[in-house]
């Protein structure tokens, strides 16, 4: 038996991770508790990644020993742990748990718990996957830095001063500074693949449909989906189908299976496969480290046997501008329920009649932060009576041409690719002022959110000026999540046999991070 | 498309139920100013023939039988009111009748 | 709250044309909410009956409950209405602490049926046609009470408490088309209208339809204009008019109020009005304004209802029969004359009677019974007839105790009290007031031989085969009995005693 360290032992992907539990090698409270060392170690304190809002040390360590025990009493029930079971996975505070608070990242939720669970989190619990706890976000998961977050921002594992990307950058820095193998995130136009490009971590956008959103706090809903976050695509693929498949409290769930995500990540070819570029998703705005990059992704794959071939998607222009009328109007509407009625803060108003009507708009000004309010605000606007047609009605119009843009390229392409994001990694506060800036980022993501399909991101690479993560994109037609894992995978480990290993062994170790701490586990030994 | 002002801003707040001070309309009126600018050019990007789209992956008739599934108790249905009253949720006057 | 002056009906009618026009709301009576799987079930400890969905808690999503679209689908085709191919939900946005989302899920632009018709038939016969913009379906909000204040209304309590079993309850909105026409008899036509869709949802069996327990409530809206202008007035929307009574007293006194307010040279103002039972009048509710923009747009949480043919057909296969149709059925089965019928119908008790005739009566027993004993103690109680508390199994053993000579007619209605009273059952009562008619004939005989001594002419009418003048003696012996006797038995033993063949 090999004898790792915790600092090995955290750097192993979720697969190796399963590999070792199922072998014996290491136990889930081992692997748990290394987790939860490293989360004490890295997450808190003034130069911590503060990744987490939650930890959740107590009930993960219960499900962990639950697993080992059922591993060490072999038979019938340990033949039916799932792979995953006793592998440890973080939570974006944006789905409802039962037995931990969930704040959406707002203070008007601050101190809720909820009364039930996200169907996400029935598959997790049912896997015996321990939840290490709840990760940052910006508020209601409207953002692109987690700045937004009324909990404080995360930091970037690559840099400190940085921004881990948005709105899910808890659960991608929290993988990418090793407090998590996998992590659960939510995307409405990028929340989970600009984190993971900006992190250099891997981030999967399902097709709309494909993961329940039932207990996902709602953004925008139908744009919004739950997916997996991780260090590996083949991890991801893992996760997928742990928390994907129909879900009867969801109407706009799928039926279809979405079970050959895994096999499809080990195929290791992309032979006769056709690429496309978006010829709209790269080039002017977007930053020159971050086009070498994505260039030499094409190169890796050209090599590999696919055929690169460009196509045109004109009506992405419009993509960023619809999205910003639909959302926000969705947005409006879903927030409206946080009232001070039924739960969370309830504010009332300094002076003046004591009304229902003063103490909701008393609660929303003081629980709601700027950004939520300027969107809540735009929404309602976009459908006020005289503008709904130019706004709404329009921005779904648009919808329809951006579906029929995929649809002409999917007919030359298998799958499309991109550039994550425009740039790298930005400062803290750099882009705080101006949310037309901070929209930006989004430009790559929010087409597939617009027509429902999956959406890849994986590590690119370092862009030359700056050594920062860069992440490439990748996109398939609706259902057609397999693909994504399939070239995700390829990609990957062309891209790490040219690198030498997995691109997060390039990152600097934090600060407080001591290697080869000894194992400090609760019990248990190998 | 019109503009978006000060007076705007403040019934889209009365709509929205979100208390806001004078200086906190002038600077949300100068940003969505900004972002309603930047948008507008959705309006002319799609003509009459076109449809909407409001799912993204079309479905239709998905149904729940009527069969009763599970309820809270009062206790976990009020645990987190921010007030309440022999099991029912208090809130302080309402001004309208609707 | 001072009172607004009201003109006299007639002279409201003088001057002015009403036009009305209703929202109905109907309550399904599904086993299970409209979006959630919690139980719909009136009446139980306060926010029992929701889970996480019907408190509008974070992360939830809707599920439609296909009973209930049937249910809607059913409804629409009773009223004569076209099923949408294709139609959606919509969000209704408004903040209101009884709607958990602060919207309500809907249908706006597409409802699930719509243009369709009910022939209304009024008091005197007069048939008149009410044309159905639509029928929607939509949830209900929870129920608030007001605290403290004086009144327990809403105006001056100090603070409210929310119940939300009712929160998320199918409901199904059915809007008129603007009714004109009515004249004089628009309060008469509401009360009709009301009362017709009423009995359509309880024989559908999609509703409980119980006014009093809001199954079934009316907002309706009035508007008057001038003889022979087309154009339409302003009108007020009176809301939640939850009787009958009230529908009809409620348009009344609107026309009367619009009247005044026309009269004066004021303009009507467009507002929902307020009912109030206690004094028959309405109140100034809030007047339209642009806190009024519902920001409809489609529910993406929910997809769309396509309603095959097929399955609508299988639907209309299902429908039980009109009741319109059921009524000509009826009278035609039961031999009563049109106005008979038509009192039997006004009285509520046409369902009554036909329990009791499935019971073993006959139709003219029935009748007797419920139009000639059982209205009037209703009317004496102010209870509807039907829930007074005779079983239709009660008349029918009555009418056995009739026929068979225990009891006569007068007995029977001294033994209809007992039961009303809780004395047992209709024998049981014979027994405990002593009420048999006499059965020794020695002392009937005795009488029957002195009343036909008094009346020796009648005898001899009767020796001679003029049988309907025995009715005179009857009575003498009725009397002399102080009515004890049983009738029946009286007159068979006079023939026999005048050796005549009855």
């Amino acid at each position: 038996m090999t004898e790792l360290n915790n600092s090995e032992l955290i750097r192993l992907s979720a697969a190796q991770l399963a590999a070792k539990l199922a072998a014996r090698e290491v136990t889930s409270v081992e692997v748990t508790q290394a987790y939860l060392d490293r989360i004490a170690l890295v997450d808190g304190g003034a130069d911590g990644i503060h990744a987490f809002l939650h930890v959740n040390a107590e009930e993960a360590l219960a499900v962990a020993a639950e697993v080992d025990a059922i591993r060490a009493a072999g038979g019938a029930e340990e033949e039916a742990l799932h792979e995953l079971a006793g592998v440890p996975i973080a939570v974006k505070d944006l789905i409802v748990t039962i037995g931990q608070p969930t704040t959406a990242g707002s203070k008007i939720l601050e101190g809720w718990h909820s009364p039930y669970d996200a169907t996400v989190i029935k598959k997790l619990r049912a896997a015996k996957m321990p939840i290490l706890g709840k990760t940052n976000l910006d508020e209601f998961a409207m953002g692109s830095s987690t700045e937004h977050s009324a909990y404080g921002p995360t930091r970037n594992p690559w840099d400190l001063d940085r921004i881990p990307g948005g709105s899910g950058g808890g659960s991608a820095a929290a993988v990418a500074a090793f407090e998590a193998p996998l992590a659960l995130g939510t995307d409405t136009g990028g929340s989970i693949r600009q984190p993971g490009a900006v992190t250099g971590t891997v981030g999967m956008k399902p097709t709309y449909g494909a993961v329940s959103r039932y207990g996902a706090i709602a953004m925008a809903s139908s744009l919004d989906q739950i997916g997996p976050v991780s260090r590996t695509v083949l991890d991801s693929a893992l996760l997928q189908e742990v928390i994907g498949g129909h879900d009867p409290f969801d109407s706009t769930s799928l039926t279809d299976p979405f079970d050959t995500l895994v096999a499809a990540a080990k195929t290791g070819n992309v032979t006769g496969m056709k690429i496309g570029i978006v010829k709209e998703l790269h080039g002017e705005g977007y930053q020159a480290g971050v086009e070498n990059r994505f260039n030499e992704s094409l190169e890796l794959l050209k090599e590999a046997g696919a055929e690169i071939v460009e196509v045109s998607c004109p009506n992405f222009k419009y993509a960023l501008g619809a999205y910003y009328l639909i959302m926000p109007s969705e947005v409006s509407s879903n927030l409206a329920k946080f009232d001070g009625v039924r739960y969370g803060l309830r504010v009332l108003p300094e002076d003046g009649p004591m009304t229902i009507e003063r103490v909701m708009a008393a609660t929303r000004a003081a629980g709601f932060g700027d950004e939520v309010k300027r969107r809540i605000i735009l929404g309602t606007y976009a459908l006020s009576a005289g503008y709904y047609d130019a706004y709404y009605g329009s921005a779904q119009k648009v919808r329809t041409l951006i579906q029929r843009d995929f649809d002409a390229a999917f007919a030359q392409a298998d799958v499309l690719i991109s550039p994550t994001a425009p740039t790298t990694a930005f400062k803290l506060g750099e882009k705080l002022d101006d949310p037309l800036a901070m929209y930006l980022n989004d430009v790559a993501t929010i087409p597939a959110n617009m027509a429902g399909i999956p959406g890849l991101s994986l590590p690119g690479g370092l862009a030359d000026e700056d050594g920062l993560p860069v992440g490439i994109q990748l996109l398939a037609p609706a259902r057609e999540d397999a693909r994504l894992y399939r070239v995700g995978a390829v990609l990957e480990s062309l891209l790490e046999e040219k690198w030498g290993g997995p691109l997060l062994a390039k990152a600097p170790e934090l600060k407080n991070a001591g290697l080869g701490t000894a194992f400090n586990t609760a019990g248990g030994s190998n | 498309m019109a503009a978006i002002n000060r007076d705007d801003v403040a019934h889209l707040a009365r709509l929205a139920h979100i208390e806001m001070s004078a200086e906190e309309l002038d600077r949300m009126a100068g940003e969505l100013a900004v972002i309603v600018d930047s948008v507008k050019s959705v309006s002319e990007a799609a003509g009459d023939d076109v449809p909407a789209t409001s799912h993204p992956i079309p479905l239709n008739n998905v149904f729940r039988e009527d069969v009763v599934g599970h309820t809270f108790t009062a206790e976990q249905a009020l645990s987190g009111a921010p007030d309440s009253f022999e099991g029912r949720f208090k809130v302080p006057a309402i001004l309208d009748e609707d | 709250m001072s009172t607004d002056a009201i003109l006299s009906f007639e002279e409201a009618m003088e001057k002015y044309d009403p036009v009305l026009g209703f929202e109905v709301h109907v309550e399904l009576n599904t086993k299970t909410k409209m979006f959630s799987s919690a139980p719909n079930v009136f009446g139980d400890e306060p926010n029992t009956n929701v889970n996480e969905v019907d408190l509008g808690m974070p992360g939830v999503l809707p599920v439609v409950n296909k009973t209930a679209v049937e249910s809607s689908i059913k409804i629409g085709l009773a009223l004569n209405c076209k099923i949408a191919e294709s139609c959606r939900f919509a969000r209704k946005n408004y903040f209101y602490p009884d709607t958990p989302k602060n919207f309500q899920t809907s249908q706006y632009d597409e409802p699930i049926a719509y243009d369709g018709y009910l022939d209304i038939e009024l008091s005197d016969g007069t048939v008149f046609r009410v044309e159905i913009e639509r029928a929607h379906m939509e949830e209900d909000a929870g129920k608030l009470t007001h605290m403290g204040g004086a009144t327990g209304r809403i105006q001056g309590a100090d603070y409210s408490l929310v119940d939300y079993n009712r929160s998320g309850v199918p409901l199904v909105e059915i809007v008129t088309k603007p009714i004109e026409g009515a004249g004089s008899r628009a309060p008469e036509l509401a009360k009709a209208y009301v009362a017709a869709v009423r009995e359509i949802v309880k024989n559908l069996g999609v509703s409980d339809a119980k006014m009093e327990r809001g199954n079934v409530r009316c907002d309706a809206n009035v508007s008057l204009r001038p003889h022979g202008r087309e154009r339409f007035g302003i009108r007020s929307e009176t809301k939640n008019v939850n009787s009958l009574r009230a529908v009809e007293h409620a348009v009344r006194y609107e026309i009367q109020r619009h009247a005044a307010v026309l009269d004066s040279g004021e303009p009507v103002i467009q507002e929902t009005r307020h009912w109030h039972e206690d004094t028959r009048t309405t109140t100034s509710g809030r007047a339209k304004s642009d806190a009024d923009d519902y920001r409809y747009f489609p529910e993406p949480d929910l997809v769309p209802v396509l309603a095959s043919r097929e399955w609508v057909e299988e639907l209309r296969a299902t429908l039980p029969e009109p009741p319109a149709a059921r009524r000509k059925r009826l009278q035609a089965d039961w031999g009563y004359s049109d106005l008979e019928f038509r009192d039997v119908v006004n009285a509520g008790v046409m369902d009554s009677i036909e329990e009791t005739i499935t019971a073993g009566a006959s139709a003219s027993v029935a009748r007797k019974w419920w139009m000639g004993e059982i209205v009037g103690r209703a009317k004496t109680a102010d209870v509807d007839p039907s829930e007074l508390g005779v079983t239709p199994e009660t008349i029918v053993e009555l009418n056995k105790l009739v026929e068979g000579g225990k009891i006569n007619n007068k007995m029977a209605s001294q033994v209809l009290d007992g039961v009303l009273a809780g004395e047992g059952t209709p024998a049981e009562i014979v027994g405990k007031r002593g009420l048999a008619v006499v059965s020794d004939d020695g002392p009937l005989l005795e009488a029957i031989d002195a009343a036909l001594a008094a009346q020796p002419d009648v005898a001899e009418k009767i020796r001679g085969g003029k049988l309907q003048a025995i009715g005179a003696i009857v009575g003498g012996v009725m009397k002399a009995t102080r009515g004890q006797a049983d009738a029946g038995r009286v007159k068979q033993l006079i023939l026999e005693r005048l050796g005549v063949e009855g």
